[in-house]
């Protein structure tokens, strides 16, 4: 896709930093190129937005083109964690543990209404997580209930281009996105 | 000197010759070793990164996929961009692990690999080390690799390590000995251990062609064994995703982990040389006895294309079974082997030493 088509250009703005020397520059456009374009997510879903994310990697959506097909079982090993799906108190330490056994550079991606903001269970309810970033630190969100898998493969590229921006320099640096709206 | 791409030996003893006249004996000793490791890495390095992203292409077209292709046309490479974010990931020190033993083991399966490759013929002259028992040689060094898993498993002090790597042990002591039985049923027909010579001795017809059915029941047995050997699928049980999370390396992160991943991958292109090597000819090129222009115009392509040729398919044979069959259970695999293939391959030996020794062979 190309950079006009993306949504959010003004908020990947924010991330990017400029300056450094020629070396790190270089260094850091090496290391992003490969960090982006090889993005293994963990196996990890709790509800129907696994099955759209499963849909995501099979023959029709196929996200093996970005190169991030490799879903390892093991989080030592993973480097995205996509939380699809709800997530109860009980399954909350589970999650943080699984997020704290992923080495980094680690990313979260969070698929679906539940995971942003626990979605149809936000009313009455006295088990579900009312948005996973109460629990781990989330890089992109993916509304829908759930999200296709076209959905998906827009959030997976947006998130590439939020580890393009990266630099090793200040490798986790947070920007205040929300400084200039009501919605802290 | 004349290097010629069709017989290399003249190139080696030039070499050897030049460094020996200008240099004392211990230094162009020194500098052959190096330059042989030095060749080998660049090798190693270059078929690993191939072969993973031959097998996720293969297994995208499989699956009705495409596969990766945003990385450069056909995303040829997309296994640099996986290797430059495993070199760059965090190394995670594990808590109440045997750390020595711990960082000890990818080294362990990546040096069994490397050892195994040092005898391989890839061409006329094109071989580092030529022994009298190369068969003997790469059986044993090829084994040294369930070591390391075992550490592995055992260093990691994870209950899925440890069960992933127990399994690796009963598998590899099974399927080792149908690997071996199946190799000695080729010995017989060449009737020597040298790997060059196994070679030569295919000059008129590949041994799967001239050593009529049980070569051919031999190649089978082959086959399967050497696949569960290098713990691939159907029989990757040490390392089931569905069970054991990730097997024997399941607390290996970034690097290490790229070595067992390499390593696993290696030892896949070890296997299918040797299966090309003992059964296909090698780098011998198609003869067929008695068509002179043939045979005359298959001696143009260079052997190492041969070589190399026959590898990949045999490499392509095997992935196409990894994605093509389910997994075995751990007992179906045991009785698999000890009741169906090692009574089959005693047979064949039998069968193979009759038709040796009657003349039967083409």
């Amino acid at each position: 896709m190309k950079y006009e088509d993306f949504n959010d250009n003004e908020t990947l703005e924010l991330f990017k930093q400029t300056g450094g020397n020629l070396f790190f520059t270089t260094v850091d456009a090496i290391v992003n190129w490969g960090r982006s374009n090889s993005v293994w997510p963990l196996t990890f879903a709790t509800a129907c937005c696994g099955i759209e994310m499963m849909a995501a990697g099979a023959s029709r959506h196929d996200f093996a083109r970005f190169g991030i097909e490799v879903y390892r079982a093991s989080p030592r090993q993973a480097d995205v964690i996509v939380v699809a799906g709800t997530i109860v108190n009980k399954m909350a330490p589970v999650l943080k543990r699984l997020y704290d056994q992923m080495p980094e550079p680690k990313y979260v991606i969070a698929m679906g209404a539940c995971a942003i903001s626990g979605g149809p269970f936000y009313y009455n309810s006295y088990h579900v997580i009312k948005g996973v970033e109460n629990v781990i630190p989330v890089d992109v969100y993916i509304p829908g209930c759930p999200p296709r898998p076209e959905a998906l493969l827009y959030g997976v590229m947006q998130l590439q281009r939020k580890i393009q921006t990266e630099t090793m320099r200040n490798p986790r640096k947070q920007p205040d996105v929300f400084a200039d709206t009501d919605n802290k | 000197m004349t290097f010629n791409i069709y017989d290399f030996t003249s190139f080696n003893q030039w070499i050897d010759k030049t460094l020996y006249d200008n240099l004392p004996s211990f230094w162009a000793l020194i500098i052959e070793m190096t330059l042989i490791g030095v060749a080998f890495l660049l090798f190693y390095a270059v078929i690993g990164l191939f072969l993973v992203y031959a097998e996720r292409k293969v297994c995208a077209f499989i699956q009705n996929r495409v596969g990766p292709n945003r990385v450069g046309p056909y995303g040829i490479f997309q296994t640099i961009a996986d290797f430059i974010k495993l070199l760059m990931k965090e190394i995670i020190p594990i808590n109440n692990a045997d750390k020595f033993l711990f960082n000890l083991a990818p080294f362990i399966v990546i040096i069994a690999s490397f050892m195994a490759i040092a005898a391989i013929p890839f061409g006329k002259g094109l071989h580092a080390i030529d022994f009298n028992i190369g068969i003997f040689y790469v059986m044993a060094v090829s084994s040294l690799g369930v070591v390391g898993i075992l550490l592995a498993g055992w260093s990691s002090n994870n209950k899925y390590s440890l069960i992933g790597a127990m399994r690796s042990g009963a598998q590899i002591v099974s399927y080792e000995l149908s690997v071996g039985l199946s190799m000695v049923t080729m010995v017989i027909l060449a009737g020597s251990m040298q790997l060059s010579e196994i070679v030569e001795a295919q000059r008129n017809g590949w041994f799967i062609f001239t050593g009529h059915i049980p070569a051919f029941i031999a190649f089978v047995i082959f086959l399967i064994a050497s696949t569960a050997e290098t713990n691939r699928g159907p029989f990757d049980l040490a390392e089931a995703e569905s069970e054991l999370t990730a097997g024997f390396h399941t607390e290996y992160s970034g690097i290490k982990f790229a070595f067992f991943f390499l390593a696993e991958y290696m030892n896949m292109f070890i296997v299918a040389s040797i299966a090309a090597t003992i059964f296909w000819g090698g780098w011998m090129p198609l003869h067929i006895g008695g068509w002179v222009g043939f045979n005359h115009a298959m001696d143009f392509i260079p052997p190492f294309f041969w070589y190399m040729g026959k590898t990949l398919i045999v490499i392509f044979l095997m992935m196409w079974f990894k994605w093509t069959f389910p997994r075995l259970r751990i007992d179906q695999l045991l009785k698999l082997e000890w009741k169906y293939l090692l009574p089959i391959n005693l047979f064949n030996i039998i069968l193979m030493a009759l038709v040796v020794l009657m003349g039967w062979h083409f």
